[in-house]
């Protein structure tokens, strides 16, 4: 936990424009550690955008974002590294096998080599993929591509995850396979855009609910 | 320093792994200069060039190829979500300016290594100048290298990119292909190489490249900004 900030994330008056179209508009948010938020609301309300401004990926136009104790924009050089983030592109490159894409970001992370070749295998057994890292992941397919991009996202084990509809592409065979990396766990925050409202909230510490126009519906406790 | 340094390598080696594997950008670049030096030498109906005229068919030629290579340089993290990936990670975006840089360089050098002999079979009495040309090339590969990264970086989200990247470039890289023009065209004497003004045209590069540096240093991190 950062030293004086009691909540992984709070949001103020969070407004988010691209051009004349309002994305996010006021939106207000307490997120205590270790806590899960699911982010519902049907297309065009924000969701994404939210994620990628938490993440850092994206400035907003005005508002208070505090996320691990960091103000952004101005400190986002301190979040690096401490968000893992899954969004509709799995952030892979194509042509390196999917071992490659994971050894690349564990040493962009720091990881010590053996600790990173450990955790690498690790993950890849946990989500089915070991047999066919070797490949390249432009011949994977959607499926394939998430399992990998999960792996991505963790392997340098975030303290904030930022989930965009993480099942997606994934069969029930999938989707269990990658909780092991994403599920729930200790001191991990999540915050989960979801488009199933009911296994969202089953998982859900807090439920955001946004409208189209990225006004806040409802804020609640699940 | 070490996280750095590897960091660095890192994205270096993904540069390098991805061209050798895709050839996305070395081959246009080799069959562009090979195919300008097969119409410079039946264009200008000659079958030896000496001076500036050989120093300006050779930098001509080799700054349009790597223009082939600094369109393509950002187009992977721009398609694969290299940018977000990236800024994802500790590591400051200078090493990423520094990698790409890099692997530019790395391109222009073996694009010489397989062009400049061409040239020299062309239009060359004998091959003497070579290797005096050799730190003429390498400073203005750094060079290249340097403006042509923070240039495609620039132009990289944009959809006229390939048009956007040579107007840009070309006015700015100027100052640096009159110098190596400068000091290429004595090598390319016709009673061999003379090295008259050779060290001053080198230092207003290495200043070019300097400069270009600092810039690319000092920008780089809002560049990369959404």
């Amino acid at each position: 936990m950062e030293a004086g900030s009691e909540k992984a994330v709070t949001l103020r008056g969070l407004t988010r424009e691209y051009g004349e179209r309002l994305a996010l508009d006021g939106v207000d948010l307490d997120l205590g550690f270790g806590q899960t938020l699911a982010v519902l609301g049907p297309n065009g309300s924000g969701k994404s955008t939210l994620l990628r401004i938490l993440a850092s990926l994206l400035r907003p136009t005005s508002g208070e974002v505090t996320v691990l104790g960091c103000r952004l924009p101005d400190e986002s050089w301190k979040l690096r590294g401490r968000v893992g983030f899954v969004g509709h592109t799995p952030l892979l490159y194509r042509d390196l096998t999917g071992r490659e894409n994971l050894a690349l970001q564990a040493r962009l992370h720091g990881l010590e080599p053996e600790l990173a070749r450990d955790r690498i295998e690790a993950d890849l057994a946990v989500v089915g993929m070991s047999r066919r890292a070797d490949e390249r992941v432009g011949s994977y397919s959607a499926g394939m591509r998430q399992r990998i991009a999960i792996c991505r996202a963790t392997v340098a084990r975030p303290e904030l995850l930022l989930l965009d509809e993480p099942d997606s592409n994934l069969d029930p065979e999938g989707r269990e396979a990658v909780r092991g990396l994403i599920g729930p766990s200790e001191g991990v925050t999540r915050v989960l855009v979801s488009h199933e409202p009911e296994r969202a909230r089953a998982e859900a510490d807090r439920v955001l609910e946004l409208t189209p126009g990225g006004k806040v519906a409802s804020e609640a406790v699940a | 320093m070490r996280r750095t340094l590897d960091a660095w390598q890192a994205l270096l080696g993904k540069e390098l792994r991805t061209e050798a594997r895709t050839m996305r950008s070395l081959p246009a670049m080799v069959l562009f200069a090979v195919t300008t030096f097969i119409i410079f030498r039946y264009g200008l109906d000659r079958t030896q060039l000496s001076g500036s005229l050989a120093g300006g068919v050779l930098w001509t030629t080799l700054l349009f190829a790597s223009i082939l290579g600094i369109n393509r340089i950002f187009v992977s993290e721009l398609e694969e979500g290299g940018f977000d990936s990236f800024r994802l990670a500790p590591v400051a975006s200078n090493v990423f300016f520094a990698a790409k840089a890099a692997a530019l360089f790395i391109y222009l050098t073996v694009l010489e290594l397989i062009v400049v002999p061409v040239f020299a079979l062309f239009f060359l009495p004998d091959w003497a100048a070579l290797l005096p040309l050799i730190p003429v090339l390498l400073i203005a590969n750094l060079g290249i290298s340097l403006l042509g990264t923070l240039i495609s970086s620039m132009a990289v989200n944009s959809t006229s990119r390939d048009l956007l990247v040579p107007l840009i470039l070309l006015p700015l890289i100027v100052p640096l292909m009159i110098a190596a023009t400068g000091a290429s065209a004595p090598l390319f004497d016709a009673s061999g190489p003379v090295f008259d003004g050779f060290g001053g045209w080198l230092m207003v590069m290495g200043l070019y490249d300097g400069v270009f540096l600092l810039v690319g240093y000092a920008v780089f991190d809002f560049l990369l900004e959404d």
